[in-house]
């Protein structure tokens, strides 16, 4: 069983893979059909669900000469690790820039009143 | 049913003040460039520094994605977001299907800042999970995949 950050991260910032996820919510395709629907060649499509499967936001079954594709019903899961992962990213990257562009040169205010320490 | 928010904090080297201009209008500046949702790369994102403004990408080829608007803006204290962006990766517009995004300032000393960042609510993107639910099963019943994400995150 995958678990939930990195994987699903990587797995959904492509677009092909999320075109992938969005085909596949109407049900279960087999790739030849999701190639058909999509302008990625099938290896292309195998490639991606590969990736799909090992970040756990697919499952795939046999069903007669064909293997099907499902949605593991974990979506909204991997949306927050997403959004986990993201906040992560971005809060970083804020403090990272607040800190390198406040202005050095602010004098610290004397404030306190000297005559009040006796 | 309440999903766990998710919760975020970071001290900054920097007064109150910068941290929150920081934050909002020097939005883009920091920004991770790889999260958006157009298909072209991100040219800009926008937080406009107004209660009811708009907070927004910009691709390059000109397309923009609102994704939600300022809810409260209190500088420099406090912002509040809504994130309309669904389970989909879709914008749904309806805002009482958008999580919200609050970020609270509080000086901890002279050129010390922390910043809690809460995103919540994820249950109102509900109807998004049920779609999906009824996408991947016959046997929904309602709410099962709301469940799901709450044992997970419960984990």
């Amino acid at each position: 069983m995958a678990t939930y950050g990195s994987d699903q991260l990587a797995a959904l910032a492509d677009p092909s893979r999320r075109a992938i996820v969005e085909a596949l919510r109407a049900g279960p395709r087999a790739v030849g059909e999701l190639a058909a629907d999509l302008p990625i060649s099938r290896p292309a499509v195998s490639q991606h669900l590969k990736v799909l499967k090992e970040a756990g936001l697919v499952a795939d079954r046999a069903e007669g000469t064909k293997r099907l594709y499902r949605l593991e019903p974990d979506g909204i899961a991997a949306v927050r690790a997403y959004l986990d992962r993201m906040w992560s990213d971005a809060l970083k990257s804020f403090a990272d820039l607040a800190e390198s562009t406040e202005s050095p040169e602010l004098p610290e205010l004397p404030e306190l009143p000297e005559e009040e320490q006796s | 049913m309440t999903l766990e928010p998710i919760r975020k904090t970071i001290t900054v080297a920097c007064s109150r003040e910068h941290a929150f201009k920081t934050y909002t209008e020097a939005f883009d500046s920091w920004w991770p460039r790889e999260h958006h949702l157009g298909e072209a790369d991100l040219a800009e994102a926008v937080l406009e520094p107004r209660p009811g403004g708009r907070w927004y990408e910009k691709t390059v080829d000109g397309a923009e994605c609102q994704w939600g608007e300022v809810l409260v803006w209190e500088p420099p204290a406090r912002v509040v977001l809504s994130w309309r962006i669904d389970g989909d990766w879709k914008i749904d517009p309806d805002p009482a299907h958008a999580s919200e995004i609050e970020v609270r300032f509080f000086e901890e000393g002279p050129g010390s800042t922390r910043v809690e960042l809460e995103h919540r609510d994820f249950e109102r993107h509900g109807e998004t999970a049920q779609k999906v639910r009824d996408g991947v099963s016959t046997e929904g019943g309602h709410g099962g995949l709301l469940k799901l994400f709450a044992e997970k995150a419960a984990a």
